[in-house]
C-alpha cells in the first residue's frame, strides 16, 4: 500500500524526441492517496496506457520520476515495485487449476504453503470463485478468467497498487455490470489504491473517486465526477464526459460581453468576459442546463430524438447547432422558440481551456 | 427442424473426387490387386489371397528394416524437435536479424531432397569432402561408405541439417503469437524464466508442436530420396529403410505382389501412428 506521486514525469518512444508531438506523454506531476480509487479517462492513442505501464515498471520513464510513498522507483524492476495489473485480455495460466493460478503468485514469492492456502481461499471467496477453485482455469468464461487475473493481484497481501487497463473489453455486456459492481465492492473491503484506465466514461465515472482525464497525451483536468460534469476545465472534457456532450460555441467578445453570433449572452458576467481578452473565445453549455422559453436566444428546432427518460432535441441558432436536453413527454414549441442558459453552467473557455 | 436436402451439391464436389481418383484411389486400388496376385508379366495373374502379406509380416527382413526405421525416426524426432524448440525461443523477435534468421532457416527447406543428398554425399566423402576429412584429419575414423555407425551419423546429421528448419519455423510462429500482456503479467506474478517456458510458451505451443511432431513422423518415416543418394542403403543394409527396402523389392527385384503388400503395411502403419498420436494429443485438449 502507498501513496503514489508522479513527478514532472514525460516519456517517448523515440530514442531522441524533439517536437512536441514526439512525446506520447507530456510532462505532468500527480499525487495519488494512499487506499484511493482512480481512473485515467480519454480516448484511444491518449497516452493513458503509457502512464500504466510506466507505472507498473513495464516501461522505464525518459524523464521525471515516479515515487511510493517516499521511495523512487523510477528504474525498479515491475516485481520489486509489488504491483499487480489486469490486463485488457484475460491472462491466466491454461494447464493451472484456478488455484494454481491464485496461488502462483505467492509460490513465485516462496510464501509458505499454509499461508498460500488461507490467502487463495479467503480472495477466491471473495471473488465467488470458491466453487470452481479445483478446475481447470481454461474452462471459465471471460469474465471467470478477468476475475481470476484481478484474484491473482489481490492474493498478494503487500501489493502497492492494482492497475487496470480497459479490464471489460471483452466481457459480455450484461456481465459488464456485475464485475463493476464487484470491483467496487472489494475496493471497500480491501482498500487497496486502484488504478482504472478506459475510455469508457461510465466505467471511469461509477468506479472512481477522483478521474484524470487525458488528451494527446497530456492531462486535461483532475477531478471527481461532479467536478467534470459541473466544470469542465476544457472544452474536450466537456465534449468527452455526458452525453450528449457539452455544446461548444464560437464566441467574441462586443462591448463589454460576451456575443454568440451577434446575441449578447447575459449570463457570463461582463468582467469574466474581460479576463478572457486575447485568445479563440467558445462558450460551453451542457444540453442538460438549457431550457426553453419566451425571451432568450431564438432559435429554429430541427429534429427531436427520444432517448428513454429524455429527449434531445436539436435546435439551430443562424445554422449553429445547440443540443437540448428536455425530460421525456415534454413538449417541444414549433416556433417561435427561445432558449435560456443557466448562469451557473454556462462557461467561458479561452483556446479550449476553462476562465476561471 | 425441417432440412432440405438439394443433391445437386455433389456436382459442385465432382471436380475434387475426379482429382483425387486419378492420383490417389486408382493408383492405390492398383496396388491393392497386386497385393493379392502373382504375376510373371504378360498380363497373367494368378489368385494369392492374403499370402504376400504373411510373408512379409513374417519376414526378418521386414522387421529388421522397419526396427532400423523406428530407431531412424525415433533419433530424428528426439533430435530435431527439442533443438528446433530451442532455435525458436532464441530467435530474436523484432528488428533487422529476424529477416535474416528466418530467411536462413528456410534456406535448407528449399533445396531439392536429391541434392541434398549429394550435397552430403560429398561433404562427408572421407577423401576429399570438407567434413569427411575434416574429421579425419581431426583423428576421427570416419568412413561413411564403409561403417555402419558413421552411416548412421551422417544419415542423421543430414535430416537434422535438413528438417530441423521446419520445426523452427512452426515454433516460432506460435512463439511470436503469444500476446506481450502473457509475459507482462509472468512478470509482474514474478516468474522465473523457466515458470514462463512451463507455464506460457509451452502450453501455448502444444498445438504447434503436434503439428510438428506429427509432420516429421510422417516424412522422416518415409524418407527415400535423400538416404538413397547418401548411402544407398548401405553399407551393406545398415541404412536401408522400409522406403529403400521397398525400393530394392519392386524395382530391384521386381517382386511385384510382395512388394505391393509391403507397400501397404507400411501406409497402414504411418497411418496408424498418426491417428494415435493425434488422438492422444488432441483428447488431452478436450479434457
Amino acid at each position: 500500500m502507498a501513496r503514489i506521486t508522479i513527478d514532472r514525469l514525460r516519456h517517448s518512444y523515440m530514442a531522441e524526441p524533439k517536437r512536441p508531438e514526439d512525446w506520447a506523454l507530456k510532462e505532468m506531476s500527480l499525487e495519488w492517496q494512499d487506499g484511493g480509487a482512480y481512473a485515467l479517462l480519454g480516448p484511444s492513442g491518449c497516452g493513458k496506457t503509457t502512464l500504466l505501464n510506466l507505472i507498473s515498471g513495464l516501461l522505464r520513464p525518459s524523464e521525471g520520476r515516479i515515487l511510493f510513498d517516499d521511495q523512487d522507483v523510477s528504474r525498479a524492476s515491475p516485481e520489486d515495485r509489488n504491483i499487480a495489473q489486469v490486463f485488457q485480455f484475460p491472462v491466466i495460466y491454461d494447464t493451472m487449476t484456478v488455484y494454481e493460478n491464485l496461488a502462483f503468485p505467492l509460490k513465485n514469492r516462496h510464501v509458505p504453503a499454509s499461508e498460500i492456502d488461507r490467502r487463495v481461499r479467503e480472495i477466491a471467496g471473495m471473488l465467488d470463485l470458491g466453487d470452481s477453485l479445483m478446475n481447470r482455469a481454461a474452462g471459465l468464461t471471460a469474465d471467470g478468467k478477468q476475475k481470476i487475473s484481478l484474484g491473482r493481484g489481490l492474493v498478494r497481501s503487500d501489493v502497492n497498487v492494482i492497475m487496470f487497463d480497459e479490464p471489460l473489453t471483452v466481457i459480455d455486456p450484461h456481465l459488464k455490470w456485475v464485475l463493476r459492481s464487484k470491483l467496487k465492492e472489494l475496493h471497500h473491503r480491501v482498500k487497496r489504491t486502484m488504478i482504472y484506465v478506459t475510455h469508457d466514461q461510465t466505467e471511469a465515472l461509477t468506479f472512481a473517486d477522483l478521474v484524470v482525464v487525458m488528451n494527446n497525451g497530456e492531462v486535461v483536468q483532475v477531478g471527481t465526477p461532479i467536478e467534470l460534469f459541473d466544470r469542465p476545465a476544457h472544452t474536450f472534457v466537456g465534449h468527452f464526459i455526458g452525453s450528449p456532450g457539452m455544446n461548444v460555441l464560437p464566441a467574441s467578445l462586443e462591448n463589454d460581453g460576451v456575443s454568440f453570433m451577434g446575441s449578447r449572452i447575459e449570463v457570463i458576467d461582463p468582467q469574466r468576459a474581460g479576463a478572457a481578452a486575447g485568445g479563440q473565445l467558445e462558450i460551453g453549455i451542457r444540453p442538460e442546463f438549457i431550457s426553453f422559453g419566451t425571451t432568450g436566444l431564438p432559435v429554429e428546432i430541427g429534429k427531436v430524438s427520444d432517448a428513454g427518460r429524455f429527449r434531445i432535441v436539436e435546435a439551430r441558432h443562424q445554422g449553429q447547432l445547440i443540443r437540448v436536453l428536455v425530460p421525456e413527454g415534454y413538449a417541444v414549441p414549433a416556433d417561435g422558440a427561445h432558449l435560456a442558459f443557466d448562469a451557473q453552467h454556462t462557461h467561458l473557455y479561452r483556446d479550449g481551456w476553462l476562465v476561471a | 427442424m425441417n432440412k432440405q436436402i438439394n443433391q445437386k451439391a455433389w456436382l459442385l464436389v465432382l471436380p475434387v473426387v475426379v482429382l483425387v481418383a486419378f492420383n490417389a484411389v486408382i493408383p492405390l486400388m492398383t496396388v491393392v490387386n497386386y497385393s493379392v496376385q502373382e504375376t510373371f508379366g504378360d498380363n497373367v495373374f494368378f489368385w494369392e489371397g492374403v499370402g504376400w502379406f504373411e510373408q512379409v509380416l513374417q519376414s526378418p527382413r521386414f522387421h529388421d528394416a522397419l526396427l532400423r526405421q523406428m530407431l531412424f525416426t525415433g533419433l530424428v524426432l528426439v533430435i530435431e524437435v527439442p533443438l528446433g524448440l530451442i532455435i525458436a525461443l532464441a530467435m530474436p523477435r523484432k528488428g533487422f536479424w529476424v529477416s535474416v534468421c528466418l530467411v536462413l532457416m528456410a534456406l535448407p527447406l528449399l533445396i531439392p531432397w536429391n541434392v541434398v543428398g549429394a550435397m552430403w554425399n560429398i561433404f562427408a566423402l572421407p577423401e576429399i569432402g570438407l567434413l569427411g576429412k575434416g574429421l579425419n584429419n581431426l583423428g576421427f575414423d570416419y568412413n561413411y561408405t564403409r561403417q555402419p555407425v558413421t552411416a548412421w551419423f551422417t544419415t542423421v546429421l543430414m535430416d537434422v541439417w535438413h528438417w530441423t528448419s521446419l520445426v523452427v519455423l512452426l515454433c516460432y510462429a506460435g512463439l511470436v503469437s503469444i500476446p506481450d500482456d502473457y509475459y507482462r503479467a509472468a512478470k509482474i506474478d514474478g516468474a522465473s524464466a523457466w515458470a514462463v517456458f512451463r507455464y506460457i510458451q509451452l502450453p501455448k505451443l502444444k498445438r504447434v508442436l503436434t503439428i510438428a511432431i506429427l509432420l516429421r513422423f510422417m516424412d522422416s518415416f518415409m524418407i527415400y530420396t535423400e538416404v538413397k543418394v547418401l548411402t544407398g542403403g548401405g553399407p551393406g543394409n545398415a541404412t536401408t529403410f522400409l522406403s529403400i527396402d521397398l525400393d530394392k523389392m519392386a524395382l530391384g527385384q521386381f517382386d511385384l505382389g510382395p512388394a505391393a503388400a509391403m507397400s501397404l503395411i507400411y501406409f497402414l502403419i504411418i497411418l496408424l501412428f498418426s491417428w494415435l498420436f493425434y488422438t492422444l494429443m488432441m483428447r488431452n485438449e478436450a479434457q
